[in-house]
């Protein structure tokens, strides 16, 4: 009753840009082209395709936003703020830098940036794994949470900057400092604020933790939990999973589940 | 520590008619009625008394009478007995002062201050009981203008309009979180909406995957803390509100405090249980304008430009200027909360003292969209104390296309605003997750009361409108001369957009 007016909601597509499908791999030309007929085009070829290539993306926004199927998409290029939000079953390699909001509210799926990623990776992300090769920006995994066998894995490489982990409910934030020089420290301030659940473990020096959060040392089960992550991590990347476990890993965690309980009457 | 807190009501039991059945103390949830089996009698421990009623209204004897403190400290205007009670808690907890509900105190309403017109003589007026009055509202953008074709002798409309709600009545059910209510109260207005044609707004806690059906009727809202949001969850809804604010608490962040997070809760919100669920005072992805655009057609792509998006700020100093920037952003609907907008739980400072009434807001946002050009781009909803039918007129006179109603639907169903939902007892098992006391919330019950409400709200507007010989909820509209103020100044009337009663 509520959807009595014809829509179409999207843009028809007058100049689609030259899209090739061989062997069932779709290949896009993204040059010119507006997000919103990009994101037709994924929507259109991802659940019949088994890989898209995508070349040429200049910032187009919301690559892969709201997918919800098992496709595997490759980026070419930089892809636009918001990529992979609300993302639910795809896979996106990014074969350069990706911008701020990777992963926002992701369900499931995997993205894996050969480069570096802007502000806000993950916010309320809820499950599936992020891997950032290189740095990423403010207020990583912020707001992450985690229910039961739904736990979202996100990995940065290189380091983070301030708010890492803020209001963290759940899941697991990894940073492996790979890209500080050596003795270099994670600048990243007020790491875990607010945090309530789930964990971050941080190898190389953090020097300001929130007054919510703790840091500790690692315990068996902890290396158990990291190992694998690190693993799927180094695969990608070619790293040696041996030089990376061999830093110091700490883990920081929730002082209490309820920060908070104490401020009202 | 010695409290020095008095208890805020007595409670008084009529010994001649108590009959010592002892269901005042099963239905009170505060531990207040108790039995003194060595003296066989009901006795009351006043202090944990909040007045909620429920023990006078299930006393089958009506045995109960509760009443203010009648000791008071010396009379005092500005120091009052609030005001006291407040310091003292503080004093021994050190604590901010939560608190349920909207805003309590006797000022800020509008309301009361305008009056309607009616049709004499001149114009005539129409009568409800034998002419059809429209009452149906599309929310949603409306096109600049209108393109037709003439195709073999058709008209045909060539406009692509922008996806619509259709409500049938112009009174929506405002948000309330799974959460800080539980699953039956959420029932209850699922059914509701779906029955009266309108819909339910299920708050920023997620939605339980048995109201899924009733999705065509549901705005599902996305808040800061992104509880319960995914793919799934985002297309089910008829449409997607963004909750930058609320008019109980503008400018801070949502919180569910830990006792309500149990276990349903905890799986739906994703977070542990018995902690605190919160939402940051800002979405961290929105910063400004443009960021919540970008959040906006985030929304859009991911639900295929098929729903209208909208955005829920709480009315503040500046609404009009930022509702603007909200059109200009892409929402398809504005929401604006007042200051008597109600909620779980906020800090009682905030709810009593930031914020602006929806009526001002809502006028001045309504004017400044028409000055600008803009105002068919967006649909507004106003809520925040709407208590009666004749607010809903008031409210889509002054230029609202629909209101939300949140507190009047819950009173439908039981409450009394006692203020104490952030402690998660509610005895009418509204605002409690609490799995035995949400059993005193009959679904089909509450659904019927919150039918009745707004079919009898629907007959009042009718009899309004008619009365001013309008046939046409649309007409009505933004329709300001139908107003007239009463007891306002000149910078009152001139921000209302109202004449004074007599001109």
């Amino acid at each position: 009753m509520n959807r009595e007016f014809s829509h179409e909601g999207r843009k028809t597509l007058d100049a689609p840009g030259p899209v090739m499908i061989n062997n069932g791999v779709v290949t896009i030309n993204a040059a010119n082209m507006h997000y919103r007929d990009l994101n037709l085009l994924l929507k259109t070829h991802s659940n019949l395709a088994k890989r898209i290539n995508i070349y040429n993306v200049y910032g187009q926004r919301y690559i892969g936003t709201g997918l919800r199927n098992n496709v595997e998409i490759h980026v070419y290029g930089t892809p636009g703020n918001d990529l992979a939000a609300f993302m639910d079953g795809p896979t996106i390699y990014v074969h350069g830098n990706a911008q701020d909001g990777v992963g926002n509210t992701m369900n499931s799926g995997k993205v894996v940036v050969y480069g570096c990623a802007g502000d806000v990776v993950g916010y309320a992300m809820r499950g599936g794994r992020i891997f950032i090769r290189d740095d990423a920006g403010y207020r990583v995994g912020i707001h992450m949470k985690e229910y039961g066998e739904q736990k979202p894995v996100i990995v940065i490489g290189g380091t983070a900057q301030d708010f890492l982990g803020e209001y963290m409910a759940g899941g697991i934030l990894v940073v492996l400092g790979l890209t500080l020089s050596h003795g270099e420290t994670h600048k990243a301030k007020f790491v875990g604020t607010g945090m309530h659940g789930g964990i971050i473990y941080i190898r190389g020096q953090v020097t300001h933790v929130g007054k919510e959060a703790k840091i500790t040392e690692l315990e068996e089960n902890d290396v158990a939990l990291l190992k694998p992550i690190i693993e799927e991590f180094c695969s990608y990347f070619n790293f040696n999973i041996d030089e990376v476990l061999a830093g110091e890993f700490k883990k920081i965690v929730p002082l209490s589940t309820r920060p908070y309980g104490k401020l009202y009457t | 520590m010695k409290s020095y807190i008095e208890p805020e009501f007595i409670v008084k039991r009529d010994y001649e008619k108590c009959v010592k059945c002892k269901v005042c103390i099963n239905e009170c949830t505060y531990g207040v009625h108790y039995y003194d089996d060595k003296n066989d009698i009901i006795r009351s421990r006043d202090e944990n008394c909040v007045n909620c009623h429920r023990c006078v209204v299930f006393c089958p004897t009506k045995a109960i009478t509760i009443e203010k403190n009648p000791t008071q400290y010396t009379e005092n205007s500005h120091w009052t007995r609030e005001v006291i009670t407040s310091i003292k808690r503080q004093a021994e907890t050190g604590g901010a002062i939560l608190t349920g509900m909207g805003c309590d105190k006797p000022y800020y309403t509008y309301w009361d201050k305008i009056l309607l017109n009616a049709s004499q003589v001149t114009n005539p007026s129409i009568d409800p009981l034998r002419e059809p009055i429209e009452l149906r509202t599309y929310l949603g953008a409306k096109p600049d203008k209108l393109e037709l074709e003439l195709e073999n002798g058709e008209v045909l409309l060539k406009t692509k309009l922008a996806p619509q709600l259709c409500a049938e009545v112009p009174i929506l059910f405002a948000a309330v979180s799974y959460g800080a209510v539980n699953f039956n109260v959420h029932l209850a207005l699922a059914r509701a909406a779906a029955e009266l044609g309108t819909f339910m707004n299920c708050g920023e806690g997620g939605l339980d995957k048995r109201l899924y059906r009733y999705g065509d009727h549901i705005i599902v809202q996305v808040a800061s803390g992104r509880f319960g949001v995914n793919p799934e969850y985002l297309n089910v809804g008829a449409a997607i509100e963004i909750k930058i604010g609320q008019g109980a608490k503008p400018g801070i962040g949502g919180h569910l405090p830990g006792e309500k997070v149990t276990q349903e809760i905890a799986q739906i919100r994703m977070i542990p249980v018995g902690t605190d669920a919160l939402s940051p005072a800002p979405h961290h992805d929105i910063y400004s304008i443009e960021d919540l655009r970008q959040l906006i057609y985030a929304l859009k792509e991911a639900t295929d430009y098929t729903k209208p998006v909208a955005v829920k700020i709480a009315a503040v100093h500046n609404s009009a200027a930022i509702a603007s920037g909200i059109a200009r952003a892409g929402a398809d609907i504005i929401v604006l909360d007042g200051v008597r907008g109600a909620t779980g739980a906020a800090p009682k400072v905030i709810r009593d003292n930031v914020g602006i009434p929806i009526e001002l807001a809502l006028a001045s946002v309504d004017q400044r969209l028409r000055d600008e050009g803009i105002r068919n781009r967006v649909s507004i909803i106003v809520s925040g104390g709407i208590r009666s039918s004749a607010d809903v007129v008031k409210a889509i006179a002054l230029g609202a296309d629909a209101v939300y109603i949140g507190t009047a639907a819950l009173v439908a169903i039981g409450c009394t605003l006692c203020q104490k939902c952030y402690t998660g007892k509610c005895p009418w098992g509204i605002t409690t997750t609490d799995p035995q006391i949400s059993k005193r919330l009959d679904p089909d019950v509450a659904a019927k009361r919150l039918i009745n409400l707004v079919r009898a709200w629907s007959i009042e507007i009718k009899e309004m409108l008619g009365a001013m010989g309008i046939n046409a909820i649309e007409s009505l509209r933004g329709n300001r001369e139908q107003l007239r103020g009463v007891g306002l100044t000149d910078t009152e009337l001139k921000i209302l957009g109202i004449k004074m009663a007599g001109e």
